[in-house]
């Protein structure tokens, strides 16, 4: 599932997971001539671009005009298209929450939308442009599934799924180029969630980029002899209850780790599970209630707690709080 | 044509009387208002559809931007034979297909399930166009409100259709001059809204919305524009054929009390006065 040697940094390969997202709309586009792609002046940076110079004739671009898109994209579903519309998290879900809920989700309209730059690590850009709520707003949302894919290639996988299924699914990706850990082999469903590393005394579950971060900490913590069981939850709706339950049950104490606030996100998602199936102590990585600012990736990654470090250290609170 | 369509009218608009008499809460003014343009549109012959077959791929497509007049739709829908019309009094009610605002899975002749004002003629514009890039004839009909023009969205979308000249499109505007907080140039003011729409690359038409005749002419009419999207303004009565409901824009959100329904059925059923009504 793994590539080898996955935990060199210095090694590891850097790619882009919304390039991912572009390659799967292209490959499904090729084979099913529904597939569109909707435009909203960022479409090379969100890659719908790949689809723009692969198919102009099934591209529309709609301007800076996010509310307007989301509704075109459930008309055009209504006549057996499969539209993908793309921008940043920000806008969409953020700008457009009530086209989503009522054009999209509740029509079941077939539509793909995908909320780039999501996370604090888009940086520079600073607060406005840093979508922490997004997870938050989608999981609410009947009807809607919620994939938050962790590299490229697992963001290729879950373009694809969402393709071949009908109804409304969001996808979620970083702005930075993560490392590309995961295999093409590797599995992936919508709802499963994956064991990337077993343990026995603690479970982390992450999704998105933060997954490889949860991976170091396991690492770290291993040498100092704690067994952690680290779980990617790319399907954050529906979740893998199953896997998760299991592993609380076996290890007792859990940490979620996610980019986007500490409420609403994976984080709760798995608590809001725990407290039903298998209450457990948990801890919670996470955007701590705040806005973020403009600095480096990893600058902002520590300053508000998503980094390797503030992983190991919530790992040992929840241990110490095992009963 | 055999129907008598001003009487269908008639009786749609009885029918929305007895529908929101029933149901106790709903929207009356625009619903009355509308009863000619969607008597036009599905039992004038403007919009091809079938009621036998609500499914059938040839048939134009018809949104209802401002889903809150619904009952006017549903009114219409059952006088086309699309469902039994003594299901009209089950309005709003709990378990019913007559949801408050349209809802395209549960009631047959519904292409989308709207509600939240702005959305629809977006709806519309992707229909169209996915609709153009199959080759496909379907027309496109959007049904929007007056008060609805506030909506950011509708100029949005105003600004695709032109853009992609999407002429299998006809908005139809409810130009009835008031929403809930009052008439709609106090609220926040449309006009020039004809020469607003000229401008984002509309061909716009305009028509008494109560002379079937003259709605029916037009909607055809912008069928044969091929070079850009079509809006219609059509001037409305809010209320129309229950003189106490007429231009009150007090009536946009509120329904008859029993004896103000009796009232207004007395006065359809008299066509306003101009006939001795043969009973009470």
């Amino acid at each position: 599932m793994l590539k080898e040697n996955y935990l060199d940094r210095q090694k590891v390969e850097m790619k882009l997971a919304r390039q991912g997202f572009g390659e799967g709309i292209v490959e499904l586009a090729k084979k099913n001539t529904n597939v569109v792609a909707l435009g909203l002046d960022i479409t090379d940076s969100v890659k719908t671009g790949l689809l723009r110079d692969a198919f102009p004739e099934r591209f529309i671009e709609c301007g800076i005009a996010e509310q307007n898109a989301m509704s075109i994209a459930a008309g055009l579903s209504l006549v057996g298209k499969i539209p993908f519309v793309a921008t940043y998290g920000v806008f969409c879900p953020g700008r457009n929450w009530d086209q989503l809920r009522i054009s999209v989700c509740y029509n079941k309209a077939n539509v793909k939308l995908a909320g780039a730059h999501a996370g604090i690590s888009v940086g520079p850009d600073g607060a406005t442009h840093q979508a922490l709520e997004d997870i938050a707003l989608t999981r609410c949302l009947p009807n809607l599934i919620v994939l938050a894919p962790c590299d490229y290639e697992e963001a290729k996988k879950a373009t694809l799924a969402a393709g071949e299924i009908d109804g409304p699914v969001y996808l979620r990706f970083g702005r930075e180029a993560t490392p590309a850990f995961t295999t093409l082999q590797a599995p992936f469903a919508i709802g499963q969630a994956q064991i990337f590393r077993g343990g026995k005394d603690v479970t982390i579950i992450g999704c998105g980029a933060l997954v490889y971060e949860a991976l170091q900490a396991a690492d770290q913590l291993a040498k100092e002899g704690v067994e952690v069981e680290v779980i990617n939850s790319p399907s954050i709706k529906p979740l893998d209850e199953e896997t998760i339950v299991t592993s609380a049950k076996k290890t007792g104490a859990v940490v979620s780790v996610e980019e986007h606030q500490i409420y609403g996100g994976l984080g709760s998602a798995v608590s809001e599970l725990l407290a039903k199936k298998n209450p457990a102590p948990m801890e919670f990585v996470g955007m701590p209630d705040a806005f973020g600012e403009s600095g480096q990736p990893e600058e902002l990654l520590k300053k508000y707690g998503m980094d390797q470090e503030t992983i190991v250290a919530a790992v040992k609170r929840v241990i110490a709080r095992k009963s | 044509m055999d129907i008598d369509l001003p009487k269908e009218a008639n009786k749609i608009r009885q029918d929305i009387i007895e529908m929101l008499l029933e149901a106790k809460s709903g929207h009356s003014a625009g619903s009355l208002g509308m009863a000619d343009v969607f008597t036009a549109l599905y039992l004038g012959g403007v919009a091809k559809h079938d009621p036998k077959n609500p499914a059938w791929e040839e048939r134009d497509r018809v949104v209802l931007s401002n889903g809150h007049i619904c009952p006017v739709l549903y009114a219409t829908l059952a006088h086309a034979g699309y469902f039994p019309r003594e299901e009209l009094k089950t309005l709003r009610k709990f378990g019913s297909r007559l949801q408050g605002h349209p809802n395209r899975f549960v009631l047959p002749g519904l292409e989308a399930s709207t509600g939240s004002l702005g959305q629809g003629l977006s709806l519309a514009c992707g229909m169209a166009w996915a609709l153009r890039l199959d080759q496909k004839r379907n027309h496109v009909w959007c049904l929007t409100g007056d008060g609805e023009q506030d909506e950011g969205q509708i100029w949005e979308a105003a600004m695709f259709a032109g853009k992609y000249k999407l002429s299998n499109i006809t908005q139809i505007i409810d130009r009835n001059n008031i929403q809930i907080d009052g008439h709609t140039e106090d609220v926040m003011p449309l006009e020039p809204l004809k020469e607003k729409y000229e401008s984002f690359g509309w061909h716009v038409m305009e028509t008494d919305g109560h002379d079937i005749e003259e709605i029916t002419h037009v909607l055809n009419e912008t069928k044969k524009i091929f070079e850009k999207p079509s809006v219609v303004i059509a001037h409305t009565i809010p209320g129309y054929g229950v003189d106490f409901m007429e231009w009150k824009s007090e009536w946009h959100g509120k329904v008859p009390c029993a004896e103000e329904a009796k009232n207004a059925l007395n006065q359809l059923r008299s066509l306003c006065g101009n006939i001795t009504s043969e009973h009470e």
